[in-house]
């Protein structure tokens, strides 16, 4: 039977792809999961897989032209069936499909041919990153799991998220590693005993893992949902008939970077090989403050909020004809070496346009940085779901008092948007306070 | 009280429904000659005599059909199938007519009559005898489905399936007319169907069982408790209408769930039961839910193979450690 | 174009207490012993004459058949009542007569299927006593592996399709397998065994109607012994003269004497000749009489004493013995020897039984489907 191949659906947002390259011609064998054609979509170029077994009979796009969604553009089938009948019916009715930008309109194979851009956008975890989904959310964080897999029993999982305790902390004594019931109940009892310790866990949070223990961590961060309060859900009414759909605020703090950047020349010190930018420990220092301020690292999502459990930051970076933000999972986690050899590669690719969705989507909280334009202060729009944005002006000398003292300090300007159904004031204020000391004395982040 | 068996308990159930109404009558094979293949009818010929009680030939189909006339034209009849496995081939005038008539007839008819006999496993009589056929009638709206344990239940309930003006299949139990428990000799009691009963309370795990798996889920209940379990066992009592809130609140009480049954698996009650409480009692669970069933296979002859065939306390006792994570 | 070849014999007009519920057995049975005594009078000449035309080793082996199942039969009344046998257990003494003469008419490879009651059935067809021994007790090595126990005895070796424990239940599948003996086009005849009460039910009409109007040659042989369990034939059945019934079908139909073994064989020779000859149906109303319980856990209340002696004056086994040697075909030594015979095969059944072992546990599991 032949197939016919569709434009795929390759990003959460994609509406329509252009054909890079067709990377087999007509004629050509091909088998099921074979890489097809370059896609160009509004966020990356990406390969497309066949989904079906046979010859490509006919090509319908050419390379350079673009398509929307379900649109026919070529057919597979044996290399002597009769394939006129798919042929009329993708030239006349190429539209039958095209007329409909989703994916519903497209007929059966049209389906098929979205199915793994379905898939893909579940793993990308641009709406619901939930812990089972695709290759991403299943960090093997906790080894506890089967497949990466966080296990847990409902019951479990309704009692963690109610006591506030993070799942990902605990080993489950079910089968196969299973979180049950007597696991929260013995963790409820745990942390009662340490309550008094708390204060130091924050600090304890942000220790960098040497690699060797660090697991591969990819797809978006798990993450539990909280009933919202019903002033919550006043607040947050009120302000969205205020402003827009998001009520954002604004905060603006002076940071000193005098000794980040003395840190910065130690390093380099060390071992000049280890580049490693002020904008990557800015990185570091937010993830490890998200961690202490949850309620920053959260989302509004009608009925709940949603709070993550890793700090998952995006990283804007310009490109040609826009913006891309790519994710470094975990940040808090991660090395300061790792998040430049990551943030380094993912620009990098960012600008040849070859991001995969997963890698670009999925943040829990995003930082634009314009300082190397000479912006000293600015604001950002918050990228939903996100509750917040930290906008960096430039890192440079300004004269202050210290102690009756006018002295000069490498001072640098942030203001971060919050959206205030998550976030108010005292709460965003309260995690600028936490980034600025650790930035400021940055030695934190490895005490 | 007195304590009788159940087997006793139904025969006093029949003899003060058929005194209490003249329109009520019993019709089976061997049920009046014979005192009946299971001896539930025992002396009722003698009291209500031949027009009350009557003995068919080996027609189900037809005297199940001839009941649902009857109750049409106003009578209660109550069919005995000398065991269920015959009424497969009364099938047909139980779930086309009987099940449907009320519905189809815009409410002009509905039909007053009580399908009983023993139902499940017997001894060693091979897979055309041995069966438990409770999901394939509870399957159908429009009737009623009961399966009494204890000799109480079985009398409350079959007099209020008498009263009921709908079609109830009545379902006891072959291995269980001997069993004795204490029964209100009051001529009034009843059980209304629909209703479920906790014959045992407990907070770690809430085992649903009926017909011959709840004494067997009460012994199971006392071994757990030797091991510091305790079990909440729950009996239906009535599959059709099915008292799920009660079940429903157990759950939510214990997180965990074993629901045995002695017929087979595939599309059975306890399939049902697991849906409901998944769509109902998700966030509660601590545990999947676990299901104890007879062997996916016809009821084998031999002792050994029959054994294995039926669930015993070893599988719930089992099933109820592996939800409880011991 | 169907006829009875031979209408029954005088019994209706005794039974105006027909209708009768058991409370006034007494006067129906009055009735019905007097007209026996003249029924009974009436067979015995008959049945003199048929030995003289059947060849000798033949009647001896038909006498050993009658001997074995009659004390098989006896065995497993007392292997039942030691715990050995399980479940039902529907014992055959007093029929033997039937099964003996109908299958000893037919040939190997022609079909028998029959109701629970089919232990005789089953060893005048060739299933090994060990087998089916075996069987009762649940053991491995049973004819059915130790699943279908006593009710479902089968063998495909000698074409011995079963033992079916739902009333009726084999008539629609008896009629099937001739079927499809005639649509391969083999001469095949199936023989289809059940009681008097099978044929109130709708199995049994719709059977014979698809017969005659498909022409299969299916034998059906209604063993009447007068009781469905406890129930009298008069109490179930309102035209009580069963043969009549395939007349509705043009089902041609004889009534036969079924304590007599070579009427019955007669009796179906006939019909299995109308089988293989122009694939037609035959309906036999065979009269008989079980001596023991329904099964073995009937309490007998039914019918009396009296009435089961005066069958047994006619028990099918001790008059064809009595035949054979009123023509001096067998003397008694000659009846010791046959007797210490079967007395073997009947205790090397039991201890092929006794040592056979139970089903391995994972055989619950297996035989469910067929694997491809
Ligand atoms: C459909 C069905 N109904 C009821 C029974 C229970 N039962 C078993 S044998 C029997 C009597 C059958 O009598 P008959 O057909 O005359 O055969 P017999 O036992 O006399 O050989 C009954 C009622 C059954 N097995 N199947
Ligand atoms: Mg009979």
């Amino acid at each position: 039977m032949a197939t016919q191949v569709v434009m795929p659906k390759l990003s959460p947002t994609m509406e329509e792809g252009q054909l890079a390259r067709w990377l087999k011609k007509e004629g050509d064998k091909v088998s099921m999961g074979e890489p097809l054609a370059e896609i160009d979509t509004d966020k990356a170029t990406m390969e497309m897989q066949s989904l079906g077994n046979g010859v490509l009979r006919k090509i319908l796009i050419q390379e350079g032209e673009s398509a929307p969604l379900g649109q026919i553009i070529a057919i597979i089938g044996e290399p002597d069936e009769d394939i006129s009948a798919l042929l009329a019916q993708a030239q006349s009715g190429a539209s039958a499909s095209s007329d409909k930008a989703s994916s519903k309109a497209a007929p059966e194979e049209a389906d098929a041919g979205e199915a793994p851009s379905a898939a893909q956008q579940e793993a990308s975890g641009g709406e619901a990153p939930e812990p089972s989904s695709g290759n991403g959310a299943g960090a093997r964080q906790d080894g506890s799991a089967d497949g990466g897999r966080l296990v847990v029993s409902p019951i479990a999982a309704r009692m963690a998220a109610e006591a506030g305790i993070n799942l990902r902390s605990l080993t489950g004594s079910g089968p196969s590693g299973r979180i049950i019931k007597r696991d929260i109940e013995e963790a409820i009892k745990a942390v009662g005993a340490q309550a008094k310790e708390a204060p130091a866990r924050s600090l304890r949070a942000v220790e960098p893992t040497t690699p060797a223990q660090q697991p591969e961590i990819t797809g978006a961060s798990p993450y539990r949902d909280e009933p919202m309060s019903e002033m919550r859900r006043v607040i947050a009414r009120r302000l969205v008939t205020s402003i827009g759909p998001i009520p954002h605020f604004f905060l603006t703090t002076e940071i000193e970077m005098d000794n980040v950047a003395e840190m910065r020349a130690s390093i380099k010190a060390l071992d000049p090989e280890l580049k490693i930018s002020v904008n990557d420990i800015i990185i570091k220092v937010a993830a490890a403050a998200l961690i202490e301020h949850p309620q920053v690292n959260a989302s509004f999502q009608e009925k709940t909020i949603r709070y993550y459990e890793r700090a998952d930051i995006g990283v804007a970076v310009a490109i040609e004809d826009g913006l891309i933000t790519p994710v470094i999972r975990s940040a808090d986690r991660k090395s300061l070496s790792q998040i430049a050899a990551e943030v380094r590669e993912l620009a990098e690719r960012a600008r040849s346009r070859r991001l995969k969705p997963e890698e670009y989507t999925g943040a829990t909280f995003s930082i634009s940085n314009l300082g190397m334009f000479g912006i000293t202060e600015f604001t950002a729009v918050i990228n939903p779901p996100e509750a917040a944005i930290l906008a960096v002006g430039e890192m440079k000398p300004v004269p202050v008092v210290r102690n009756g003292q006018v002295v000069t300090r490498q001072i640098m300007r942030v203001t971060m948007s919050c959206d205030h159904r998550v976030i108010d004031g005292a709460t965003g204020a309260q995690f600028l306070q936490t980034f600025k000391r650790i930035l400021e004395n940055p030695l934190y982040l490895i005490v | 009280m007195a304590v009788i068996t159940i087997r006793e308990a139904l025969n006093q159930a029949l003899a003060e429904e058929m005194r209490r109404d003249e329109n009520v009558f019993l019709m089976g094979e061997e049920v009046a000659a014979y005192q009946g293949a299971y001896k539930v009818t025992k002396g009722l010929l003698q009291e209500f005599g031949e027009k009350r009680v009557i003995d068919t030939p080996i027609v189900e189909l037809g005297f199940a059909g001839l009941g649902v006339g009857a109750a049409m034209a106003g009578l209660r009849p109550v069919v005995e199938f000398m065991t269920f496995n015959f009424s497969i081939l009364a099938t047909d005038q139980i779930i086309n007519s009987a099940a449907k008539m009320l519905y189809m007839s815009g409410g002009q008819f509905n039909i007053p009559i009580v399908f009983r006999g023993p139902n499940g496993s017997a001894f060693q009589v091979s897979s055309q005898h041995s069966q438990a056929l409770e999901s394939w009638y509870a399957y159908f709206p429009g009737i009623k489905v009961v399966m009494p344990s204890t000799a109480a239940d079985a009398k409350g309930l079959l007099k209020s399936a008498i009263r009921d003006d709908n079609p109830v299949i009545f379902m006891e139990q072959e291995r269980m007319y001997g069993n004795k428990g204490e029964v209100p000799e009051d001529e009034d009691f009843t059980i209304p169907l629909g209703v479920a009963d906790i014959k045992r309370e407990g907070k770690d795990a809430t085992i649903v069982a009926r017909s011959l798996m709840v004494p067997v889920a009460l012994k199971a209940a006392e071994e757990l408790e030797k091991q510091d379990v305790s079990c909440e066992v729950i009996d239906p009592r009535t599959i059709r209408p099915l008292d799920i809130e009660t079940i429903i609140n157990s759950v939510k009480k214990t997180n965990r769930l074993v629901i045995a049954e002695e017929s087979h698996p595939f599309c059975g009650v306890a399939a049902e039961i697991s849906a409901e409480v998944m769509e109902r009692a998700f966030d509660y669970l601590d545990a999947p839910v676990r299901r104890v069933t007879g062997a996916d296979v016809p009821m084998p002859y031999a002792k050994n193979l029959e054994n294995l065939a039926i669930p015993g306390v070893k599988q719930i006792v089992d099933a109820v450690r592996e939800v409880a994570y011991i | 174009m169907s006829k009875q070849a031979k209408p029954s014999p005088s019994r209706a007009q005794a039974e105006d207490a027909n209708a009768a519920g058991v409370l006034d057995r007494e006067v129906a049975e009055e009735a019905s012993q007097s007209q026996l005594e003249q029924e009974h009078e009436a067979r015995k000449e008959e049945q003199k004459n048929r030995v003289e035309e059947v060849d000798r080793d033949l009647l001896l082996n038909l006498l050993y058949q009658m001997i074995l199942i009659r004390r098989f039969e006896e065995k497993c009344a007392e292997s039942y009542s030691l715990g050995k046998i399980g479940g039902f257990c529907h014992l055959y003494i007093g029929q033997e007569a039937v099964a003996v003469g109908a299958i000893s008419a037919i040939e190997k490879d022609d079909y028998v299927l029959t109701s629970y009651r089919e232990h005789g059935q089953a060893l005048a067809k060739g299933v090994s006593a060990d087998e089916i021994m075996a069987e009762l007790y649940g053991k491995a090595g049973g004819c059915s592996s130790g699943k279908g126990g006593s009710m479902h005895l089968f063998d495909r070796d000698v074409n011995f399709l079963g033992g079916h424990a739902i009333v009726g239940g084999q008539i629609p599948l008896a009629t099937g397998v001739a079927f499809a003996a005639k649509y391969r086009g083999t001469d095949r005849v199936a023989l289809c065994f059940f009681g008097e009460a099978a044929v109130n039910q709708g199995a049994f009409h719709e059977s014979l109607n698809l017969a005659q109007l498909w022409k299969i040659p299916c034998i059906y042989i209604c063993e009447n012994n007068q009781y469905g369990m406890g129930t009298a034939l008069k109490r179930a059945m309102s035209l009580q003269d069963v043969w009549q019934k395939a007349c509705s079908y043009e089902v041609m139909s004889e009534v036969v004497d079924g304590m007599d073994l070579l009427a019955v064989r007669e009796a179906v020779l006939r019909a299995v000749e109308r089988g293989r000859k122009e694939s037609l149906p035959t309906f036999l109303e065979i009269r008989t009489y079980r001596f023991m319980g329904h099964s073995m856990s009937d309490p007998g209340n039914y019918r009396t004493r009296a009435e089961i002696e005066k069958y047994q004056e006619r028990d099918p086994v001790k008059l064809f013995t009595a035949s054979l040697k009123e023509q001096g075909i067998i003397d008694d030594a000659g009846v010791q020897e046959i007797e210490s015979r079967v007395r073997e095969e009947v205790e090397r059944s039991v201890r092929f039984a006794e040592e056979s072992p139970e089903p391995d546990p994972k055989e619950l599991y297996t035989h469910v489907y067929k694997e491809q």
